[in-house]
C-alpha cells in the first residue's frame, strides 16, 4: 500500500476539482456546491487511507515520489511526508469539507458567483496539500507563493468591508516574505550542491559555512515568521482574518498560517541546525512577547473576527516557543498545537461566522444576550472558546501543556511568562462570550429575524466533527502524538540537542516504571 | 529522611473506581446533549447518577477498609494520557483513604443537595441544564480527588473551575451573574497558573508527576526547590479555596443558585485547596518556611473572613465569608502539619455538613421569602418555617463550636494544635484562631437571630413566609444530623483511617497552654461572642446601613481588597489594553505608514507607484526585518542572553 502514489494524487485531486467546479455556470450554484463538497470528501477518504498506511515507527519520510521537472537546476516534483506533514495533511483534509459545508450560503447575499468561490476553495486546498507534501525546496517555494493567489481572490472578492485593503495588505506582506525566501532558496542551491532535493540538502547542511547558514536561515525565517505570523510581523492577520469570509478565515489561520511554523521545523531547523540554535533565544523572545502582546490586544477588540485573529497570534507564540525550546515535549507539543489550533480556532471562526451571518455584523457591541435567542449556538460558541483557552478535556490543553512543560525544562523563565498567557486567554474568551451571549438581551437583536433561528441541521453537521475531535484528542491524543513523536525526535537530532534529564534525581534512585 | 511511598494496584471490585467519574460524566453528557427532550425527567437522572455514585463509593470504601493498613490503596492506569520523551502521564486513578473520605463527602452531601435542588429549581425553565452542569461538577471533582498524578488533579481542578463558572453564571442574563462567573474563573486561573508551573517544576527536577514517585523523592530536592514548589502549589490552593490573596471571587460566586453555593462554594470545591496541600503533605512537611507561610495564610484569611462576615447583610454573603474563614482554619491545620493534617480533614468534612446545611437553610428561607436575601428584612421566621429554623440552628451551633455538636470536635482541636506549634509563634497563631472562634460566634449568632428571631421586619406585601416542601426539608434534616453527630463520630475514627496517608502522629510540641485551658478559653470566647450578638440583635436592627466607624466601614468594603485589586490590576490592565490596541493599529502599522509617507515625500520614484499599499507594506516588512535583525544583534552583543 505504501507504493501507492498518495501524495501526488492527493495534491492534484483538488486541482482537478477546482477546474470542474469553475466550469459550472453561475446559475447552478447548488450543483457547484455539491460537487465541491463531494470532492473534498473524496480527498478526506484518501487522506484517511493514507493515514492508515503510514507506519508511525517506520522511515521518517514515507510515500516518497519523484518526477523530473527542471533537470538543469535539479528541481524535481518530489513528494514525501514525515509525521509532521502527515498530521497537517490530515487536518487539511478534515477542515476543507467542514468549511465548504459551513460556507454554503456565504455567497448568496453578495450576488457573486458561487462556482468561482467553491472552485477557489478547492484550488486553495490544492496549494495547501502541495506545500505540505513537497520534499523539494523549489517545489515548496512555488507552492508557498501560489497559495497566495486563491486566498487573495477569496478575501478580495468575497470578503467583508475593507476587503480590498486587507487583500492587498495580505498579498504584499506574504510576497515580501516570499522574496526573502527566494533569495535564501537560491543561496541554498548555490552552497548546498546545486540541488533542491530536501534529502540531499539536509545531508549537505553540515558543510555550509556558519555565517552563510545564518543568513540563509534568516531568509527562510523571515518568510515563515510573516506567514505564521509571529510578533512583530502580525499586523496583516487581523485585517485579513477580519475581512475574509468566516470559513476562509478558518482556513487562513487554521491551515495556511501553519505553513510558517511547518517551514521553520522542516527547513530552518533541519537545514541550518547551528543557525537555529544561535537564533533560538531571539525567536523565544519573539514568541513570548507574541503570547502576551496578542492576548492583551485580543482582550481589547470589538470585532469578533479580529478578536479571534489576535488569539491566533497569541497561539502562534506558543507554537514558536515550542519549536525553539528544542525538547521533544515542546516540539511535539508545538506540532500538536498546530493541529489542535486548526481544529479549535477553525471551529471558533466557523461559529463566529454563524453569528455574523445571522446578525449581519461582526461587531461585538451589536450583540449582547444572544444566548437567550440561540442557546445551542451560544453553547457551541462557548465550547469553542473553552478549546481556545486550552481547558483540560479539550485537545489544545495537551499541546499547550506539552509546549510549556517542555520549555520549562530548558528555559523556565520563558515558560513562566508564557504560562501567564493562560490567564489572559481566559480573559479574552470569557469576556468575548459575556459581551456576545450573556447579560441582558440587546433589543436590536430581537428585530433581526435570523437571530431567532437557533443552530440548523447543516450547522450541526459542520460543528459536530470538530467538537468530537477536540474532545476525543483532549482525552486520548496518543494516535496523533505517536505519529508526531518520531518526526520531532528526528528533527531534534538534526538540530543536535537532547532532552535534559530530571535535575534532582539520580537515575537508579527512581522508582522503576 | 528517606521515605518510600507505594500504592497497591487495584484489584477485584476496586478496579472499577473509574465508574465514580464515568457515571456522573455520562449523566451530564446525556442531560446537556438531549436538550429539551430530557426536560421532564432530567433532574431525576441527575439525582440518581450521584446517588448511584455514592452507593458505589461506599462499596469501594468498605472494600478498601478490608485491606491491610500498609496496602490500603488501589491504583489503576486507564490509558497513556501523554507520553513524549521521558514524560509519562497516565490517565490514572488512585483510591486511598484520603481519596475515599472525599469521595464519600462529595457524593454523599452531593446527593442530598441534588435532591434538594429538584425542589429548589422546580420553577426554573433551565432545571435540566442546571442538573447537567451539577453532574459535570461532581464528575470533575471526583477526578480531582481520584487522580494518581498532578496532571489528573489539574484536569479535575480546571474541570471544577468550569462547572463553577457555568453554575455561578447560570442565570446568565443577569449581568451581575455573568460578571461574577468570569471573575471566579479568572481568579482561579491565576491560581491554576501557579499549580501548572508547580507541575512543570516537578517534572523538570524529578522527571515525573505521579504522586508516589514525587513523594518518594522529595528528599532529593534542594530546600529552595521544595519551597518554590510548595509556594506554587499554595498559590493554586489559595485560588481554588478563596484564601488570601485570591479570596475576592468567592463571595461574588453567591450569584449562583443556592444549591450551587452549598455544594460547590461551601462543601466541596472550595476545599480542594486543602485537599491539594494534604495530598502533597510530603512536600509541605519538608520545609518549615513553607509551613509557616501556609499557617500565616490560614490565620490571616480566617480573621479576614470573620471580620468581613460580621459586617455583611446578605445572608448568602455572610455564609460565603464564613466559608472563607472556615477554610482558613483548615489551611491553618494543614500548615501546622503532623497530627493537624487529620484535624484539618475532619474540620473539612464537618464543615461540609454544617455549611451545606446552613446554605440550604438559607435557600429555604429565600424560597419562602420571595428571594429576599437581606437579613435586616427577615426576623421572627422561626414561627413560619419550623424545620428550616431547627435545622439551621444545628448548623449554627455546630459552626460556633458548642459541644457536643460537630464544630466543637473539629475546630477546637485545630485551635489547640495552633497553640502547640512549639515556639513563640504558638501564641500568634493560637490567639488568632481563638479570636476567630469568638468572632465566628458573633457573626453567626447575628445571622441566626436576625433571620429567625426578634421582630418581623419584612415589609413588602408579596412576602408570605412559608416552609419549603419536603423534598427540600428532608435533605436539611439529614444534614442537620450530620452537623450534630459527624464531629464526634469522626474525631477518633478519621485520624486512624488516614494514618496510612499521613503517617503515625508524632508527639506534639510542648503546648504553651494546657489543652483543658484552651478548651475552656475557646468556649468562653464563643459564649461571649454569641451572647454579645444576641444582646445586640435580639430586638432587630435598622433596615438601612447605619453610619459606622473605620473598622466596620472597611469590613463592609471587604477590607478594601476589591478596591486594591481594581486599582492594581483591573484599571491598569484596561488602560494597557487600550494603549496596546491603539499602538497596534496606529503605532506599529501607523509608524510604518508614516515612515513610508516620509520617504514618499522625498522620493518621486516611489510616489509614482501610487498604490500606497506597496510602499508602506514593503517598508513595513523592512522595518520588521530590521527589528528582528536588531534583536539578533542585541543578543549577539549579549544584551539579552
Amino acid at each position: 500500500m505504501t507504493d501507492f502514489p498518495f501524495l501526488s494524487i492527493l495534491t492534484l485531486l483538488p486541482l482537478v476539482g477546482a477546474v470542474v467546479v469553475a466550469l459550472i455556470p453561475k446559475q447552478k450554484a447548488e450543483l457547484a456546491k455539491t460537487i465541491a463538497f463531494g470532492w473534498s470528501l473524496v480527498v478526506l477518504v484518501l487522506s484517511i487511507v493514507m493515514w492508515i498506511a503510514f507506519q508511525a515507527g517506520g522511515d521518517r519520510f514515507q510515500f516518497r515520489e519523484s518526477y523530473a521537472w527542471i533537470p538543469s537546476w535539479d528541481a524535481r516534483f518530489t513528494f514525501a511526508a514525515d509525521g509532521i506533514a502527515l498530521v497537517m495533511l490530515m487536518l487539511i483534509a478534515i477542515l476543507f469539507p467542514v468549511v465548504i459545508l459551513a460556507s454554503w450560503h456565504d455567497v448568496e447575499k453578495s450576488n457573486r458567483s458561487a462556482p468561482i468561490y467553491f472552485s477557489l476553495l478547492l484550488a486553495f486546498e490544492f496549494t495547501m496539500i502541495g506545500v505540505f507534501a513537497a520534499a523539494d525546496v523549489f517545489l515548496f517555494y512555488v507552492f508557498f507563493e501560489i497559495m497566495l493567489i486563491p486566498m487573495y481572490f477569496i478575501i478580495g472578492s468575497f470578503g467583508g468591508p475593507r476587503r480590498q485593503y486587507a487583500a492587498v495588505k495580505f498579498f504584499l506582506y506574504s510576497l515580501v516574505g516570499g522574496l526573502f525566501m527566494l533569495a535564501a532558496v537560491i543561496g541554498l542551491w548555490v552552497v548546498g550542491g546545486k540541488t533542491f532535493d530536501f534529502g540531499n540538502l539536509a545531508q549537505a547542511a553540515g558543510s555550509i559555512d556558519q555565517n552563510t547558514a545564518r543568513w540563509l536561515f534568516l531568509g527562510f525565517f523571515v518568510a515563515f515568521a510573516i506567514k505564521a505570523p509571529f510578533f512583530p510581523f502580525h499586523t496583516w492577520l487581523p485585517d485579513a482574518g477580519g475581512a475574509a469570509p468566516a470559513g476562509a478565515a478558518a482556513l487562513l489561520v487554521g491551515v495556511m498560517d501553519k505553513v510558517g511554523t511547518f517551514g521553520i521545523l522542516r527547513y530552518c531547523l533541519s537545514l541550518f541546525p547551528e543557525a537555529s540554535r544561535w537564533f533560538a533565544p531571539a525567536a523565544l523572545v519573539l514568541g513570548v512577547i507574541g503570547i502576551i502582546y496578542a492576548a492583551l490586544l485580543a482582550v481589547g477588540q470589538n470585532d469578533l473576527k479580529r478578536l479571534v485573529s489576535y488569539t491566533s497570534i497569541a497561539h502562534f507564540g506558543f507554537i514558536g516557543i515550542g519549536i525553539f525550546a528544542f525538547t521533544t515535549q515542546a516540539g511535539t507539543g508545538a506540532v500538536l498545537y498546530m493541529v489542535n489550533h486548526g481544529l479549535a480556532t477553525g471551529l471558533l471562526f466557523i461559529v463566529v461566522g454563524m453569528f455574523i451571518a445571522r446578525r449581519g455584523s461582526s461587531l461585538i457591541s451589536d450583540f449582547g444576550g444572544a444566548g437567550k435567542l440561540v442557546p445551542v449556538l451560544a453553547g457551541v460558541f462557548f465550547s469553542a472558546g473553552l478549546a481556545s483557552l486550552a481547558l483540560p478535556g479539550t485537545a489544545p490543553f495537551i499541546s499547550e501543556f506539552l509546549v510549556l512543560i517542555g520549555t520549562f525544562t530548558v528555559h523556565p523563565a520563558y515558560a513562566v511568562v508564557a504560562t501567564a498567557g493562560i490567564i489572559l486567554a481566559a480573559a479574552y474568551v470569557l469576556w468575548m462570550v459575556q459581551r456576545t451571549t450573556q447579560g441582558e438581551l440587546n433589543p436590536a437583536l430581537t428585530e433581526v429575524p435570523e437571530m431567532r433561528k437557533d443552530i440548523t441541521l447543516r450547522e450541526k453537521v459542520v460543528v459536530a466533527p470538530l467538537v468530537l475531535l477536540i474532545i476525543l484528542l483532549g482525552f486520548y491524543p496518543k494516535p496523533v502524538t505517536d505519529v508526531i513523536n518520531p518526526a520531532v525526535e528526528a528533527t531534534m537530532q538534526d538540530v543536535g540537542v537532547q532532552d535534559p534529564g530530571p535535575t534532582a534525581v539520580v537515575a537508579n534512585e527512581r522508582v522503576a516504571r | 529522611m528517606e521515605q518510600t511511598v507505594e500504592f497497591a494496584p487495584a484489584s477485584g471490585v476496586l478496579s472499577g473506581i473509574w465508574l465514580l467519574v464515568a457515571i456522573p460524566l455520562a449523566s451530564a453528557a446525556i442531560l446537556l446533549l438531549l436538550g429539551k427532550r430530557a426536560d421532564k425527567w432530567g433532574h431525576w437522572l441527575g439525582v440518581l447518577s450521584v446517588a448511584a455514585t455514592f452507593v458505589l463509593g461506599l462499596v469501594f470504601f468498605l472494600n478498601l477498609s478490608g485491606l491491610d493498613a500498609e496496602r490500603r490503596s488501589a491504583q489503576i492506569s486507564l490509558w497513556d494520557f501523554m507520553a513524549v520523551g521521558n514524560l509519562h502521564v497516565d490517565f490514572g486513578l488512585l483510591f486511598d483513604p484520603l481519596a475515599g473520605v472525599f469521595v464519600l463527602l462529595i457524593t454523599g452531601v452531593g446527593s442530598l443537595i441534588h435532591l434538594y435542588a429538584v425542589g429548589y429549581m422546580e420553577h426554573d425553565p433551565g432545571r435540566r441544564r442546571f442538573f447537567g452542569y451539577f453532574n459535570l461538577f461532581v464528575a470533575a471533582m471526583l477526578l480531582l480527588v481520584l487522580g494518581n498524578n498532578y496532571v489528573m488533579l489539574y484536569f479535575g481542578w480546571e474541570g471544577v473551575g468550569l462547572a463553577s463558572y457555568l453554575l455561578i453564571s447560570f442565570w446568565y442574563t443577569r449581568p451581575s451573574a455573568a460578571t461574577a462567573g468570569k471573575k471566579a474563573f479568572l481568579m482561579n486561573r491565576v491560581g491554576d497558573a501557579g499549580l501548572a508551573i508547580g507541575i512543570f517544576l516537578m517534572f523538570a527536577t524529578l522527571g515525573t508527576t505521579q504522586y508516589d514517585e514525587v513523594f518518594g523523592n522529595v528528599s532529593a530536592l534542594s530546600s529552595t526547590t521544595v519551597l518554590v514548589l510548595g509556594l506554587l502549589l499554595l498559590l493554586g490552593a489559595a485560588g481554588k479555596s478563596g484564601q488570601f490573596p485570591l479570596q475576592a471571587w468567592l463571595p461574588d460566586a453567591m450569584e449562583g443558585p443556592t444549591p450551587v453555593s452549598a455544594l460547590i462554594h461551601a462543601a466541596t470545591m472550595v476545599t480542594a485547596g486543602v485537599y491539594l496541600i494534604a495530598r502533597s503533605h510530603a512536600i509541605f512537611t519538608a520545609n518549615t518556611v513553607l509551613q509557616t507561610v501556609v499557617v500565616s495564610v490560614g490565620a490571616l484569611t480566617l480573621l479576614m473572613g470573620c471580620i468581613i462576615g460580621a459586617a455583611k447583610d446578605d445572608i448568602k454573603r455572610v455564609l460565603a465569608w464564613s466559608t472563607v474563614s472556615q477554610i482558613g482554619y483548615m489551611f491553618l491545620g494543614v500548615g501546622l502539619g503532623g497530627g493537624a493534617y487529620a484535624l484539618a480533614i475532619i474540620h473539612l468534612l464537618a464543615h461540609g455538613f454544617f455549611k451545606a446545611n446552613m446554605f440550604l437553610g438559607a435557600g429555604s428561607v429565600m424560597h419562602g421569602m420571595h428571594d429576599q436575601v437581606d437579613i435586616r428584612r427577615f426576623g421572627g421566621l422561626r414561627k413560619y418555617m419550623r424545620w428550616t429554623w431547627l435545622t439551621f440552628m444545628m448548623g449554627w451551633l455546630a459552626i460556633i463550636g458548642i459541644p457536643p455538636l460537630s464544630g466543637y470536635f473539629s475546630k477546637e482541636p485545630i485551635i489547640a494544635a495552633a497553640f502547640e506549634r512549639g515556639d513563640w509563634t504558638s501564641w500568634l497563631y493560637g490567639m488568632a484562631a481563638l479570636l476567630g472562634a469568638g468572632l465566628t460566634a458573633f457573626y453567626m449568632t447575628r445571622l441566626f437571630v436576625l433571620t429567625f428571631h426578634g421582630p418581623e421586619r419584612y415589609t413588602e406585601d408579596n412576602q408570605h413566609p412559608h416552609e419549603s416542601p419536603f423534598i427540600m426539608t428532608v435533605p436539611l434534616m439529614l444534614l442537620a444530623l450530620g452537623s450534630i453527630g459527624a464531629g464526634w463520630l469522626m474525631s477518633t475514627s478519621v485520624p486512624d483511617w488516614l494514618e496510612p496517608v499521613f503517617g503515625a502522629e508524632e508527639a506534639p510540641h510542648e503546648a504553651v497552654l494546657s489543652h483543658t485551658l484552651i478548651t475552656i478559653l475557646s468556649l468562653v470566647v464563643t459564649v461571649l461572642g454569641a451572647g454579645l450578638a444576641w444582646a445586640m440583635f435580639r430586638r432587630g436592627t435598622a433596615l438601612e446601613p447605619q453610619p459606622a466607624g473605620v473598622v466596620v466601614t472597611a469590613a463592609r468594603r471587604n477590607l478594601y481588597t476589591d478596591a486594591i485589586n481594581e486599582a492594581v490590576f483591573e484599571r491598569p490592565g484596561i488602560y494597557l489594553t487600550r494603549a496596546l490596541v491603539f499602538l497596534d493599529n496606529k503605532g506599529i502599522d501607523g509608524l510604518v505608514n508614516g515612515i513610508a509617507a516620509g520617504i514618499g515625500g522625498t522620493s518621486g520614484r516611489l510616489r509614482r507607484l501610487q498604490t500606497g499599499f506597496v510602499r508602506s507594506y514593503a517598508l513595513s516588512m523592512l522595518t520588521g526585518a530590521v527589528l528582528v535583525v536588531g534583536a539578533f544583534l542585541a543578543i549577539q552583543l549579549g544584551w539579552l542572553a
